[in-house]
C-alpha cells in the first residue's frame, strides 16, 4: 500500500463465497476502506445472514489491496456475527502491514455501551420541571447567602471604615456611574418624549392633553425612570461584573485571592455593589430629569404648550413623595441587580461556554428580579398611601 | 516502514506578517511512514509552518506539496480530497465543546461518509479504545475530561477518518512525564498499525529521543538540520548543541 500513490476512490471491494458443504470460504478482495464501507457493511450483515448454519467460516484476507480501520472492523463484526452463533472461524492470508490492526480491532467494542435508548417523553418534561424548579430555589439560596456574607462584610467596614476599597470603589464607580450618564440619559430623554407624543396624540380627542403633564410626570418619576435605568444598567454593568468575576474564576484568581488570605466578597463584591447602589439612584435622578426634558420639548414642539405652562402644570400635578418613591426603590434595584451579577459571576466553571451562559442568565435573572421587586414597592407604597 | 517517498515536500516557503518575515524559504520533506519531530525555539515559527502546510495561514512563496500534489494550484474539490487524507491534533485539543467525546469522534465521519449510525458509532468507539480510553468516556463533554483524555478524545479525532499523514502541535505538551511517555507510546503504536506519517512539532526531549524517526530543526526562519537524534547529538552547531546537550538534554540522555 503506497499512501502517495493512492486513488482516493479506491478499487472497488467485494466478499466472494464458496460452499463446500462442511464449511463457507469467504475471500475478500479489493480495498476495504472507509469510502467502501457503507457497501461493505451492507456485504457483511448479508453473508453474516446468509450462513446461518454455516458451522466453520475461513474468511481469506489474501487478496485485499488496502484495509483500514472501517475494513478491519467490518471483518471482525463478520467474525463476531459467527463466532456469536458458535461457528468456528479462521481469519487467513493476513499481510504482516495488516496484523496489527487486526489485532487491535479484535479488542474494540467488546463492552456493551450504556444502554441509549430514549426515555418516555413525560418523564423527561417532568425531570427537566423538577429540576428546573430546584435550580430556582438554589439560586435563591445562594443569593441569601452572598447577601448574608455581603452584610457581614458592611458590618466589618462599618466597624473599620480603612478596611473599604477605595480605588477599586472609585475605578467601579467611574465604569457604572459616570460613564453610563450618556446612554442612560438619552434613552431616558427619548423615552420620556415618546410617552408625552403618544399621551399628546390619544388625549387630544377628549381636549385634556393639559393632562399629558401629571400623566408623564408621575409616571417618570415613580415607575419608568427607574426600571429603564435598571434595565440599562443590569444589561451594561451587570453583564460586566458577572464576565470579569466569571472569567476570574476560570483563571482561579478568586482561589488564589483566597490562599493570601483575602475575603473575595471584601475585594471583589463589596466594591462593586457599594459603586452601583451609589451610582443607580444618581443615574435615576439624571435620567428622570432627561425625562421630564424630553416630555417638555415635546409638549413645546408638538403639542404646543410653552415651558411655561409645562412647569406650572409639573409643580401641581407631582409632589415630593412622587419624586422619592422613585428615589427609594433604586438603591434596592441596585442591590439586586449586584448581587445577581456577583452571584452568576461565580457559578461560573471552567468552560468558556458556561462564562456566556452565566452573563446571560444575569441579565436576564437581575432584569426579572427588578420587576418583581417594582411589583412588591407598589404594593407597599400603596399601603402607606404614598 | 519508512520509504523514501516524501509525503509533504516543502520547498523555499516564505511566510510572514507585516513586515516581519517568520519562515525564509525553509524546505523540508516528511517521508512516507516515518514520525518526523519538528523543533524551534519558542516563536522561531514552528506552528507558523504546520498552520501553512494545512492551509490556516497564507504563505508569501514557495511550493508545498502535498502526496505529490502541489497545493498552489489545487480546486477546492481537490483540496477537500486532499483534507480527508490528514488529521490534526492541535495544541489545546480543539474539542468542539457542545459535542460529547463520541460526537465528537463520530462528527468527521458522519460528514464525508454516509454510513449507518450504527457503524459510525462502532467505529467511534473503536477510535477512543484504540487511543486508550473506555467507553466511560463517551457521553462526557470536553469540560468534564482531564488534560490528558482531551488530547487522546482529540486524537481520534485526527484519526477518525483513517488519514495518512497525522499533524501533532505539541502533542505531549500539559502533561505528566508519565502521560506523555504514555502518549509517546500511543502515537508509536497507531502509527505502525495504521501506516501513519506523522508530522509532530515538539519541544519535548523525551518524544525526540524514543519516538522520532527523524527530527528537524527551525532557527531564523529556515532548516538549519535534518536527520536521526544521532546526527543532531553529533552537531557542533551552537544552537543544536544547546537544544539538544544542554543541561535538559544531558539529563535525559544519560
Amino acid at each position: 500500500m503506497t499512501a502517495a500513490g493512492r486513488d482516493a476512490q479506491g478499487t472497488s471491494a467485494s466478499l466472494v463465497a464458496t460452499f463446500d458443504g462442511k464449511g463457507v470460504g469467504l475471500i475478500a478482495t479489493g480495498a476495504w476502506i472507509a469510502e467502501r464501507a457503507a457497501e461493505l457493511e451492507k456485504i457483511v450483515d448479508d453473508a453474516a445472514g446468509r450462513y446461518q448454519t454455516a458451522r466453520s467460516i475461513d474468511i481469506d484476507l489474501a487478496r485485499l489491496d488496502r484495509l483500514d480501520t472501517f475494513g478491519a472492523w467490518l471483518i471482525e463484526r463478520l467474525n463476531r456475527a459467527f463466532t456469536a452463533r458458535g461457528a468456528s472461524t479462521r481469519i487467513n492470508g493476513l499481510s504482516e502491514d495488516d496484523r496489527g490492526l487486526m489485532d487491535e480491532v479484535r479488542l474494540v467494542n467488546r463492552t456493551a455501551g450504556k444502554d441509549t435508548a430514549a426515555a418516555n417523553g413525560i418523564i423527561v418534561a417532568l425531570d427537566s420541571i423538577g429540576r428546573a424548579v430546584a435550580e430556582i430555589g438554589a439560586s435563591l439560596v445562594l443569593l441569601a447567602h452572598l447577601l448574608g456574607a455581603l452584610t457581614m462584610v458592611v458590618l466589618g467596614t462599618i466597624a473599620h471604615p480603612a478596611r473599604l476599597r477605595l480605588t477599586s470603589l472609585v475605578h467601579h464607580l467611574e465604569k457604572v456611574g459616570w460613564r453610563a450618564v450618556p446612554i442612560v440619559a438619552l434613552s431616558t430623554f427619548l423615552i420620556g418624549a415618546i410617552i408625552a407624543q403618544q399621551g399628546i396624540f390619544h388625549f387630544r380627542t377628549f381636549g385634556a392633553e393639559v393632562y399629558v403633564v401629571d400623566m408623564v410626570g408621575i409616571l417618570v418619576l415613580r415607575e419608568v425612570g427607574v426600571l429603564i435605568v435598571c434595565v440599562m444598567v443590569a444589561g451594561r454593568s451587570g453583564s460586566a461584573y458577572t464576565a470579569e468575576l466569571g472569567s476570574m474564576k476560570m483563571r482561579e484568581e478568586i482561589d488564589a485571592l483566597r490562599t493570601m488570605g483575602f475575603d473575595p466578597v471584601e475585594v471583589l463584591v463589596l466594591p462593586r455593589i457599594v459603586a452601583l447602589v451609589i451610582a443607580v439612584p444618581l443615574l435615576t435622578f439624571i435620567g428622570a430629569m432627561a425625562a421630564l426634558y424630553g416630555a417638555e420639548l415635546v409638549c413645546w414642539l408638538y403639542g404646543g404648550m410653552t415651558p411655561d405652562i409645562f412647569l406650572a402644570r409639573l409643580r401641581e400635578a407631582i409632589s415630593v413623595p412622587t419624586f422619592a418613591v422613585g428615589m427609594i426603590k433604586a438603591p434596592f434595584m441596585a442591590l439586586v441587580i449586584g448581587l445577581v451579577a456577583c452571584v452568576e459571576g461565580f457559578e461560573v466553571d471552567g468552560s468558556a461556554a458556561s462564562l456566556g451562559l452565566k452573563t446571560t442568565s444575569s441579565v436576564v435573572k437581575s432584569i426579572f428580579l427588578v420587576i418583581v421587586l417594582d411589583g412588591f414597592f407598589a404594593m407597599f407604597f400603596a399601603a402607606i398611601g404614598m | 516502514m519508512t520509504s523514501n517517498t516524501a509525503v509533504i515536500s516543502v520547498r523555499d516557503l516564505s511566510v510572514g506578517f507585516g513586515d516581519a518575515t517568520v519562515l525564509d524559504r525553509a524546505s523540508l520533506d516528511v517521508f512516507e511512514g516515518e514520525i518526523l519531530g519538528f523543533v524551534g525555539g519558542s516563536g522561531a515559527g514552528k506552528s507558523v509552518l504546520m498552520r501553512t502546510i494545512i492551509g490556516l495561514l497564507p504563505k508569501r512563496n514557495g511550493n508545498i506539496e502535498v502526496f505529490g500534489t502541489d497545493l498552489g494550484a489545487v480546486t477546492s474539490d481537490e483540496r477537500r480530497a486532499i483534507e480527508r487524507r490528514w488529521g490534526v491534533l492541535f495544541q489545546q485539543g480543539a474539542l468542539f465543546s457542545s459535542l460529547t467525546a463520541l460526537q465528537n469522534v463520530q462528527f468527521p465521519i458522519r460528514e464525508y461518509l454516509s454510513l449507518s449510525p450504527r457503524l459510525i458509532e462502532e467505529i467511534a468507539l473503536a477510535k477512543l479504545e484504540m487511543v486508550g480510553l473506555d467507553a466511560g468516556v463517551r457521553g462526557k463533554y470536553p469540560s468534564e475530561l482531564s488534560g490528558g483524555m482531551v488530547k487522546r478524545v482529540a486524537l481520534a479525532r485526527a484519526l477518525a477518518l483513517d488519514p495518512d499523514i497525522v499533524f501533532l502541535d505539541e502533542p505531549t505538551s500539559g502533561l505528566d512525564p508519565i502521560g506523555a511517555a504514555e502518549f509517546d507510546a500511543l502515537i508509536r503504536t497507531l502509527q505502525r498499525t495504521l501506516g501513519l506519517s506523522v508530522f509532530m512539532v515538539t519541544h519535548d526531549l523525551d518524544s525526540l529521543h524514543t519516538v522520532c524517526d527523524r527530527i528537524a530543526v527551525l532557527s531564523e526562519g529556515r532548516i538549519i538540520a535534518t536527520g536521526p537524534i544521532e546526527t543532531m547529538l553529533a552537531s557542533e552547531h551552537p544552537w543544536l548543541k544547546s537544544y539538544f546537550r544542554g543541561k535538559r538534554g544531558r539529563l535525559i540522555h544519560h
